[in-house]
């Protein structure tokens, strides 16, 4: 079946769904390609915190563009409900890093002083806080917590309604979403793609890969180098508790469901997604530490997830100088740059050409690495 | 970027934990036919083999309570020859050479093959050269109006606490689905002392089972106790209605009445339990936690482990016998139980295949006439399309998560939705403590029904482990701790 | 409401049932020995507090969920009884 339309975009996960909705509120009507339901998929196994405490010390452009996200997630979560009715569970009431030794402590400080350093005045709220200061947000911190930090710019959203949520809306503003519609090749040239699936050839001007794992072959076809590789996490969740932890910490959060959610471990494994049992042994052991009535809670499931990592850890975001209309959108923090992506990123999209902000997040910065 | 993810798991010291570890040439799971006679057939081929069971003493589902059953005198009345023929095949397990951990829950088969355990000691892990997968079968859900009151439970659960308590419902009972286990039942409560007020049978399915009919009046034994159950209801008085359709629970804290239509007339019976039952499925979680690949019986309705001649999975190490790896009933789950025995005996080089080729050839020969009366079984009772998949869309689906059948076919039509998983994110169906035993295949026929396509296409659910629960306190126990 | 009709060999010993003292057979299972002493809900649901009671009575549908010697949501159908167990039904999500 031959189809065209004003942009297509390749994935199906957060980054995908944000970006494509993102065009959709240009007035564009896009298709979104998704492969089947049992990709790997960073958007089902992720922590879903909307973090900027820890974001980029040393690269203060990534704390900025991690910010402005988390600034704009109310009002992404609020367009959504109303175009939709579904709760993406969005909640910003701040949020905790716990330190189990001083060594952890010393090193937490560092990183909070240097961003702080790195910000603007006054836009960096993060602070060191004491173990009795820990205490009274949440008194069930155990004896092994020294210390902490603390963020009030920080939360958490449900991101498997905020996937729900922005593929819905994506829909109801006349985006058209196909499953099971692996790409098999790309025809490029400037301003005019061509998509091959087993079923369609979708031709548009436009064209996103943010395809999380599966942007590094796409992006050889359109002349995007893109060097992603996946590191594994794993993700315990436990049977549903009455509201217990006030505010989320940087590993260990009770959802709105009640759930207890616990991550995030950080292993080289290549795309091998099965459980290390000794990862989840270590993961169960610190979160008893950190909050010791988990000990007596009921484990409803473990998994891991393949993170999309760049080689120095932050996104990729960059134009196709040989195919321009293709863009790459790649990043391992997909819930925090969500609101980012569907405002700010999906309009560069349009534009044809990406801000001098997101300069820094150019590929090209690892061809000079290369020469060194 | 280190500091931020934090935890740094290196990969491969896990290996110390298997120092201290027991290991067998054979872990079996399940107590049930299946298990039970792999395992006698391997001790005495000299495996060093254990068994796992969850239940306080071998049988399984079946055979449930069988030791304590069958030193009273009531029993064989009650429960009739089949059930009291299983006292020979546990005799046989006592008296051989298998370690048997009953009261252990088997919460993780790791890539190792490590077996994790929680029982009386608390966590403990043992090791496996093979791995035999027997965790037998569970009760098809009979998603209904009303089948999350109390008051209602499966006829499986009635007969349980029957075997395995001597316990039996008072008040009016009535059965309802189909099924040949559901006449089955009837008669063990009535010979109990109370027998049911009515069982209601859905309408069979003659139209596709007729093909079968040749083959299966060739297995006499499945006529004659059909026939004989219903005409031992029918003297004691118990209404049999068939044909019945559109079955309903009505109630507010408990069950009250049960409706249904027969005859094209809606009809009502006050009720103090409601037992449904609509045949059996592959109780599959463990084999799926493991990712053997499964495929749809059509058949049967239901996902089993693909499985090759030698009763293997797609996972190496890992075999499948029994009720779990395609319902074929106790007999044949116990021969396929021997024959899983010899196959794992050759894959660890202890005998040759010639040897297994050999002492399989009768026991597949014995197994044929089993597995003859199945399929017409299979297609006259095959469950009523608004069983499989409910039509109306206030019926809880997920029970645990109390997701209705309309959300989730709201989903397939307004957004389109790749498969059962990316379902259970949008809608947390399956997310809840019984990791979709009770939804998966209804949310499956769901969504294929929705889609015009076969269960088979739309795929099932990952399972995760742990698939028993455990408290994050057992995840974290080491084995050398124990 | 279930009773015993066949009376299996073996000893007898008392738990504690939603706060009353009873006798039942060892071999009984917490579930059993609940479904033998009381009708109705044994929880309500986490979610929409729901009346429930045993479904399956063989491990699969996690409807049998009991607090049992103080520790919620155990499988009742897969715990045998000890002397003295305190078995109770319950409301709702586990508090901590």
């Amino acid at each position: 079946m031959k189809l065209t339309a004003d942009a297509i975009v390749i994935g199906g996960g957060l980054v995908a769904s944000a970006v494509a909705y993102g065009l959709t509120r240009l007035g564009l009507k896009p298709v979104m390609l998704d492969e089947g339901d049992v990709a790997y998929r960073a958007s089902r196994g992720n922590f879903a915190l909307v973090w900027t405490q820890s974001k980029g010390p040393g690269v203060p452009e990534y704390q900025q563009w991690s910010r402005l996200s988390s600034d704009k997630w109310s009002e992404l979560a609020a367009e959504l409900q109303s175009e939709t009715g579904v709760d993406c569970g969005h909640r910003r009431n701040g949020g905790i890093h716990v330190c189990l030794s001083e060594d952890e402590l010393a090193k937490r400080t560092q990183v909070v002083e240097q961003l702080r350093a790195e910000a603007p005045p006054g836009r960096y709220r993060a602070q060191m806080i004491s173990r009795a200061e820990m205490l009274k947000l949440l008194p069930a911190f155990g004896p092994d917590v020294v210390g902490g930090a603390y963020c009030p710019d920080d939360g958490t959203v449900n991101p498997l309604f905020s996937l729900r949520a922005l593929q819905r809306a994506f829909s109801a503003r006349g985006g058209r979403y196909f499953c099971d519609s692996r790409v098999s090749s790309i025809a490029a040239a400037p301003r005019a793609f061509t998509v091959e699936t087993a079923s369609r050839s979708i031709s548009a001007p436009r064209l996103v890969l943010a395809a999380g794992l599966g942007n590094k072959p796409l992006g050889e076809q359109v002349g995007l180098n893109v060097p992603v590789r996946p590191v594994r996490g794993q993700i315990i969740v436990t049977e549903r508790l009455k509201p217990v932890l006030e505010y989320p910490t940087t590993y260990i959060r009770q959802t709105v469901e009640g759930g207890i959610l616990i991550g995030e471990s950080r292993e080289e494994a290549g795309f091998d997604d099965t459980l290390n049992h000794t990862v989840s042994q270590t993961l169960a052991a610190r979160a008893i530490r950190t909050f010791p009535f988990l000990k007596q809670v009921g484990v409803v499931r473990t998994w891991a997830g393949l993170r999309v990592m760049s080689p120095d850890v932050y996104p990729i975001y960059e134009q196709s100088s040989a195919y321009p209309g293709a863009f790459v959108c790649t990043c391992h923090s997909g819930v925090t740059l969500g609101a980012a992506h569907a405002f700010e990123y999906a309009k560069a999209v349009v534009d044809g050409h990406l801000p001098e902000k997101l300069g820094r997040f150019s590929s090209r910065r690892f061809d000079v690495q290369a020469r060194h | 970027m280190a500091s931020i993810l934090g935890i740094f798991c290196a990969a491969n010291f896990g290996l110390r934990t298997l120092l201290t570890m027991d290991t067998f040439e054979l872990a079996i799971v399940g107590a049930g036919p299946a298990g039970l006679a792999a395992g006698v057939t391997a001790a005495a081929l000299g495996l060093r083999t254990v068994l796992v069971d969850e239940q306080p003493a071998p049988g399984g589902q079946i055979y449930r309570g069988i030791e304590a059953a069958s030193r009273h005198p009531d029993s064989a009345r009650v429960f009739g020859e089949d059930y009291m023929a299983g006292a020979d095949l546990v005799r046989q397990f006592r008296a051989s050479a298998v370690k048997y951990l009953p009261l252990s829950q088997v919460w993780q088969i790791d890539r190792d093959r490590n077996l994790w355990i929680r029982g009386a000691n608390g966590v403990t892990a043992i090791g496996a050269r093979q791995v035999l997968l027997a965790t037998g079968a569970m009760e098809r859900p009979v998603p209904i109006p009303g089948w999350t009151l109390p008051g209602v439970m499966t006829c499986g659960a009635a007969q349980t606490l029957l075997k395995s308590a001597g316990l039996a419902p008072s008040g009016r009972i009535v059965l309802a689905g189909g099924g040949p286990l559901l006449l089955l039942i009837a008669a063990q409560l009535m010979r109990a002392g109370n027998p049911p007020a009515a069982i209601l049978q859905t309408s069979t399915n003659l139209r596709r089972a007729i093909a079968h009919l040749p083959r299966f009046v060739s297995s006499p034994s499945y006529v004659r106790k059909g026939l004989g159950l219903v005409a031992e209801l029918r003297r004691a008085g118990v209404r049999i209605e068939r044909g019945v359709g559109d079955i309903r629970i009505l109630g507010e804290t408990r069950a009250e009445a049960v409706e249904y239509i027969r005859a094209g007339t809606r009809r009502r019976e006050q009720v103090d339990l409601v037992l449904l039952h609509h045949g059996v499925v592959p109780n599959t979680n463990l084999a799926l936690s493991l990712r053997c690949e499964h495929e749809w019986n059509d058949a049967q309705h239901a996902f089993q482990p693909r499985t090759h001649a030698g009763l293997g999975s797609s996972v190496e190490g890992v075999l499948v016998a029994g009720d779990c790896a395609g319902i074929g009933g106790a007999k044949a789950a116990e021969l396929r139980g021997r024959i899983a025995a010899y196959n794992a005996a050759t894959n660890i080089e202890r005998i040759s295949t010639d040897a297994r080729d050999r002492q399989c050839a009768p026991i597949q020969r014995e197994l044929r006439p089993h597995l003859r009366a199945r399929p017409f079984l299979d297609a006259y009772f095959e469950p009523p399309r608004d069983l499989l998949a409910p039509v109306e869309d206030d019926v809880v689906v997920c029970r645990c998560e109390e997701v209705r059948a309309g959300e989730i076919r709201r989903i397939v039509t307004e957004q389109s939705c790749p498969g059962p998983n990316q379902m259970k994110a949008f809608v947390r169906t399956g997310m809840g403590p019984c990791q979709g035993r009770l939804c998966g295949l209804t949310v499956v026929e769901l969504m294929a029904q929705t889609r015009g396509v076969s269960p088979g296409e739309i795929g099932y659910y990952r399972i995760r482990p742990p698939i028993k629960p455990i408290a994050l306190g057992e995840l974290a126990t080491r084995a050398q701790e124990k | 409401m279930f009773k015993r009709v066949i009376e299996f060999e073996g000893p007898v010993l008392g738990v504690v049932i939603n706060g009353r003292e009873c006798s039942v057979p060892a071999s009984f299972t917490a579930a059993a020995a609940m479904l033998a002493s009381e009708d109705g809900a044994t929880r309500e649901t986490p979610i929409s507090g729901a009346p429930r009671a045993p479904y399956c009575m063989m491990g699969v549908c996690f409807e049998c969920l009991l607090e049992i010697d103080g520790v919620p949501n155990q499988q009742g159908c897969l715990v045998p009884v000890a002397a003295g167990m305190r078995i109770n039904r319950q409301r709702g999500a586990r508090t901590v």
